[in-house]
């Protein structure tokens, strides 16, 4: 968990120094928000997200985020990962 | 990976992959095909990457741009409209000076190293035109819908490559009898360790067929940055994801290279689509990677909604292409796929080429008419009326209506 703390500060200073040569994209303000920018914006584009939608349900949503753990090596932890898997599933998933 | 990794591993990818817009840019609605999902509508743009001409923006970083459509009234894609393609976002400028290929490998008697000035003057240079097309291309037009970039039909062009053969450069490097595959990197990667560089194999036939070449030159000119610059693999008819960009090593592997991105992606399964060239060393049982470009082609004029006056003459124009067998017919449809008539073929620019072709009709009656093309190639190939679908969203190659209005 502390190693998830420092990690996801990390990640946020370079989502901040990224973000501050690229074009904002807002995701929307919803409970999960900032640890998914966080965590999701340290090696690709928020972008990646909302094309993506709103096709993608829950399993599909679980597999992507399990991906860019076991095969991209992001370092996410379990209880965060389920965060980042419920905000998007919610907000960028099908309607319910 | 520890911190001190992911910390020098940011660290470069702040300093190097924020793609810099060019000059004036200022984001412009985009315009897209129909049947892309909903979100994909909300954030694309229109947007000049630096030294390009505005491209339909997928995604920021890794930099992911399509062409727009228009450009495919020509064979030649011009080298500020061709799309781009990255898989990890740490993306740096190669100085060409200072620039060194690596070709070595344990099935490579006599390694050694090219300077960018060597691998012009070293070798016999060769042309080819061949179309450079993303496995994903169509991808946002899958039905279902799958996850991924969601390309529209613009994630391809055709240019004229030039540089060494493949095959002579490899000979040098006194190759040894028991080599199976030529694996290939270049200088992208990931802001993290963690995460599998970009590394592909192609097998040893296909490094040995004359047409593979080394490609610094781009339509006349230097490589842009965003398309590989100084150098990069080309690998006629066969999908993008083997075109390795910003070149850096070329490896003679005695085993199947099993790195992520040849085991893990860019797989399609076995027996779906009509693939001549298999890559048989990375098949397995249930699936095999993506070689070939199946049979298809573009309508690029007119566009989507374009309208007319009645009996006025509408000039249908696209380009065809297929994995290297040569364009043999393309037949265009002005009502929808009932009846059809042969177009007319463009020069021929090379059987790995886009062969460009036109039809014109009148606009007798008026209403919305759908018009399509269907291309067949010399071994009697042709695009398929429904979608075979497959879990990554290639080989999209289905008769894809444009709509018109006469009025």
């Amino acid at each position: 968990m502390r190693q998830s703390c420092v990690l996801a500060a990390i990640f946020m200073t370079v989502a901040a120094g990224v973000a501050a040569q690229e074009k904002p994209i807002p995701l929307k303000d919803a409970p999960g928000r900032a640890m998914t920018e966080n965590l999701c914006s340290g090696c690709h584009s928020l972008d990646y997200i909302r094309i993506n939608a709103p096709f993608m349900n829950r399993q599909i949503w679980t597999a992507e985020v399990n991906k860019m753990i076991q095969a991209f090596g992001a370092p996410i932890q379990m209880n965060d990962a389920n965060a980042i898997v419920d905000y998007l599933t919610v907000n960028y998933g099908p309607p319910q | 990976m520890d911190r001190r990794q992911v910390l020098q591993g940011l660290g470069g990818a702040m300093a190097l992959t924020v793609p810099p817009l060019g000059r004036g840019a200022r984001a412009a609605e985009a315009p897209l095909v129909a049947g892309l999902p909903s979100g994909t509508y909300e954030i694309a743009t229109l947007e000049p990457l630096q030294g390009k001409r505005p491209l339909i923006k997928l995604t920021t970083r890794p930099p992911n741009y399509e062409t727009q459509a228009s450009y495919f009234t020509s064979a030649i894609t011009p080298n500020e409209a061709f799309f781009v393609r990255y898989h990890l976002s740490t993306i740096p400028r190669v100085d060409a000076a200072n620039w060194k290929l690596d070709i070595g490998g344990e099935g490579a008697a006599t390694p050694y190293m090219l300077s960018f000035n060597e691998l012009q003057t070293n070798f016999e240079q060769v042309e080819i035109a061949a179309v450079c097309q993303c496995s994903g291309n169509r991808r946002g037009l899958s039905d279902p819908h799958v996850p991924g970039v969601q390309w529209g039909p613009g994630a391809m062009g055709n240019a004229v490559w030039r540089g060494p053969r493949l095959k002579d450069v490899l000979a040098r490097a006194g190759l040894k009898r028991d080599v199976v595959e030529i694996v290939v990197d270049g200088a992208d990667g990931a802001p993290l360790t963690a995460t599998p560089d970009f590394v592909k194999s192609i097998p040893l036939s296909k490094a040995l067929d004359e047409n593979t070449i080394i490609a610094h030159r781009m339509n006349g000119e230097a490589l842009p940055h965003y398309n590989g610059f100084p150098a990069r693999l080309i690998v006629p008819g066969w999908t993008a994801t083997y075109w390795m960009k910003h070149l850096t090593s070329i490896r003679a592997a005695t085993k199947p290279y099993d790195g992520f991105w040849m085991r893990g992606a860019y797989r399609i399964p076995n027996n779906m689509f009509p693939v001549v060239q298999r890559f048989l060393s990375q098949e397995t049982e249930v699936n095999t990677p993506i070689t070939e470009m199946v049979v298809n082609s573009l309508i690029a004029a007119p566009a989507e909604g374009q309208r007319f006056q009645r009996g006025q003459v509408i000039d249908v124009q696209g380009v065809a292409w297929d994995g290297g067998y040569g364009i043999a017919r393309v037949d265009v449809s002005a009502d929808g796929g009932a009846t059809w008539r042969p177009a007319t073929l463009g020069p021929d620019g090379g059987r790995f080429a886009f062969r460009t072709w036109s039809h014109r009709f009148a606009g007798d009656s008026r209403g919305n008419r759908r018009i399509m093309a269907k291309a067949t190639n010399r071994i009697g190939q042709s695009q398929v009326d429904t979608l075979i679908f497959n879990p990554a969203g290639y080989h999209n190659n289905v008769s894809r209506p444009t709509t018109i209005v006469i009025a």
